[in-house]
């Protein structure tokens, strides 16, 4: 431990972590002291890092933000006005703690539930599947939630099953001043199909850190659709990793909103390990006042045959801050690969910036690799166009900046959720 | 069609424009009645597209003189929004594509807007369903036209074709179809012509700003107004539309004082 580095935020959290009781299983307490071990050699990333250049994490040493503590009080009708209509299987997570009496789990298709009622029933597939995509050697938020995990989303998909209705999985944040860990692990077996929705919400506005890790499996054919809504708290801090691992022919669609936190950091990774994989990543950032969103995406080829399209949209009003940077990578073997990137950005006030950053590494010969990016204001003639159609100059705006917004948001598979953001999109674009 | 004692519905008197500090109209006069159908004909670069959006309001251009009344209204004062409220309508030569916004969306939103403005009942999705999809069968569009987003993907026929629709479903006083027979092969043409000839009554009027002759053999103009560096310098009836196809502009320019005083 002589090796802890600066920041009092780490070094409280150490310390927490050292009155943690030890469990039983050796595997876990093994992948625990792992995590612990690097989150002492790590330090909390700062813009002098690459990776991290655009997003200034420092006022996060400003409080102490402590581990949140279990709290049992919340009641259904406190968060029924976040359930989803199409949804009948709900795993509810408060301050990074699972809920069983805000929970549903009916459908017997599924292993799904909270990681310590897993364990003893499951744990070869965990053992296999925790922790063993989410690296944590070079990532301190990722070291720290493994040094932390305890409760977690644990969603397995058995070989050829089909499951229409979406998952819903809720973190909601209640506590000020302290830090979460919402972790999810989705293990798609052969052949299955999920939908899955994972949701960070705040009851209240406060100040706290959301420090969440996800875990993706798909096996040979399977597909799993991934939405994912950040809304947290405009307090808040939001890191998010998010690892999909994608075997042979699997198909993983991920649609990602970022609309929540005063500062968030989401990395999705996506490795199409195997030949003919597939993947849809999309994302729509949609901040105004002072926040900061940052999306990292790497997507990773390494066999022949894959395919990944992605599209990403920032929308910044006011002084507001989008960050995006998209990596590919097409691996020497990964012949025939076919990716297309496209990133653009609206920006709604002479004050708000966009940063974008494309990075392409391609080392295969035989490829088609497609990508774009484009920052602006809302175009001079589309406007022109609405009004000249009846519309006031007001409405033409709100209904561009909805467009731009809409078009990410339609690609979510779920009406009722859908129509919850477009109506966000339409309150917060209502503002101008 | 010429009504005798038929009302002005668009005046124009020595209109001047100008784009970042370059003029464009150099004096325009010009004025339609309810019933009539104009063409005004140029050259590219001769001012004939930039009238029609001056008329529609983009604020790209600024002007320096002149008058227009619309409907007894100071067009010039109004915001774009208004002149269209006010039953002035422009077809794009360039439709917006708008991605993300379903076409029926979109139209009944316009339909409604300006449907308000003349204190006349809104419609609501399912009743504007209904009154689109008879609308669209006079330009024999698909129905899928209306789920797609607003022109994106469109053909360039297709894009013409929801223009004409945004016309049928706004009943302007004036509509200005500005190169709205650029980039259509002759069906499509044949079909947006047919449109418009369904729409034009007694009660309003059209503009029409094209290059060539071709619209003009399925939309028959009352007048033909030829455009040149900025102003008309040539009004006459339909066949001087034909002469035009066969002599071509230059012609025009040896001939236009004389021509004019004939016309005149």
């Amino acid at each position: 431990m002589s090796e802890v580095t600066g920041t009092g935020y780490l070094e409280c959290l150490l310390e927490s972590w050292r009155a943690k009781p030890a469990e039983a299983l050796s595997w876990l307490d093994q992948l625990r002291a792992q995590a612990i071990d690097r989150v002492s050699t790590q330090k909390l990333p700062t813009k002098r890092d690459e990776e991290w250049r655009f997003t200034d994490i420092s006022p996060l040493t400003t409080l102490p933000y402590r581990p949140s503590q279990p709290d049992a009080n919340l009641r259904i009708q406190d968060i029924q006005h976040l359930f989803l209509d199409e949804v009948k299987s709900r795993l509810v997570f408060v301050d990074g703690y699972y809920s069983p009496q805000l929970s549903v789990i009916v459908n017997p298709a599924l292993v799904m539930g909270n990681l310590p009622a897993l364990l003893s029933t499951h744990a070869t597939a965990l053992e296999s599947h925790l922790g063993q995509y989410a690296r944590f050697d070079q990532n301190v938020f990722t070291a720290m939630s493994t040094a932390f995990l305890r409760d977690a989303a644990v969603i397995i998909a058995p070989k050829n099953t089909v499951i229409t209705d979406p998952i819903h999985v809720l973190f909601i944040a209640t506590q000020h001043e302290v830090t979460s860990y919402p972790r999810c692990l989705v293990i798609g077996e052969t052949g299955s199909q999920i939908t899955l929705i994972e949701d960070y919400v705040a009851l209240q506005q406060a100040a706290y850190v959301t420090n969440a890790v996800t875990e993706i499996s798909l096996a040979g054919n399977a597909r799993a659709q991934h939405i994912r809504i950040q809304r947290e708290s405009s307090q808040a801090f939001h890191f998010a990793n998010c690892v999909a691992a994608l075997a042979h022919a699997s198909h993983y669609q991920s649609v990602s909103i970022a609309q929540g936190s005063k500062i968030s950091r989401y990395n999705l990774d996506v490795r199409l390990t195997d030949e003919a994989a597939e993947c849809m990543i999309d994302g729509l950032t949609l901040i105004s006042d002072r926040q900061l969103a940052d999306t990292h995406t790497c997507i990773d080829h390494s066999k022949p045959n894959g395919t990944s399209h992605q599209q990403h949209k920032c929308i910044a009003d006011d002084t507001a801050h989008a960050v995006f940077n998209g990596k590919i990578i097409v691996r020497p073997h990964a012949q025939h690969t076919n990716s297309s990137q496209s990133s653009r950005n609206l920006l709604l006030s002479k004050t708000a910036q966009v940063d974008t950053k494309p990075q392409l590494e391609i080392f295969a010969d035989d490829v088609k690799c497609a990508h774009g990016a484009t920052v602006g204001q809302l175009d001079a003639e589309e406007i022109f166009y609405l009004r000249s159609r009846g519309l006031s100059e007001k409405s033409a705006r709100n209904l561009l900046t909805y467009a731009f917004g809409a078009e990410i948001i339609n690609r979510i598979p779920v009406t009722s959720l859908r129509q919850q953001l477009a109506q966000a999109v339409l309150d917060q674009t209502q503002s101008n | 069609m010429i009504i005798e004692n038929s009302s002005t519905i668009l005046s124009v008197e020595g209109l001047r424009a100008s784009i970042n500090g370059t003029e464009i109209l150099k004096g325009i006069d010009l004025t339609v009645k309810s019933g009539e159908i104009h063409a005004i004909m140029g050259l590219n670069g001769s001012g004939k597209s930039t009238l029609a959006k001056v008329l529609a309001g983009h604020s790209a251009y600024e002007v320096t003189a002149g008058a227009v009344q619309f409907e007894g209204k100071n067009l010039l004062e109004l915001p774009p929004e208004e002149r269209a409220r006010a039953g002035l309508f422009l077809a794009f030569q360039y439709p917006i594509e708008i991605p993300g916004v379903a076409n029926t969306q979109f139209l009944r939103l316009a339909y409604n807007t300006v449907q308000a403005q003349r204190g006349k009942e809104e419609l609501d999705p399912l009743e504007f369903d209904d009154f689109v999809r008879e609308k669209m069968k006079l330009l024999e569009m698909r129905p899928d036209f209306l789920d797609r987003s607003v022109n994106e993907g469109f053909s360039g026929g297709e894009k013409k074709r929801n223009e004409i629709l945004q016309m049928a479903l706004l009943e302007p006083k004036l509509s200005i179809l500005d190169e709205t027979d650029s980039g259509l092969d002759i069906d499509a043409l044949k079909i947006v012509a047919n449109g418009v000839n369904r729409i034009t009554n007694k009660d309003n009027a059209t503009i029409l700003v094209t290059h060539y002759q071709r619209l003009l053999d399925y939309i028959v103009p009352d007048f033909v107004h030829v455009m040149q560096a900025g102003r008309i310098v040539m009004t006459g009836g339909k066949e001087l539309a034909l002469e035009l196809e066969t002599r071509g502009y230059d012609w025009i320019t040896a001939n236009k004082q004389q021509v004019a005083g004939v016309t005149a």
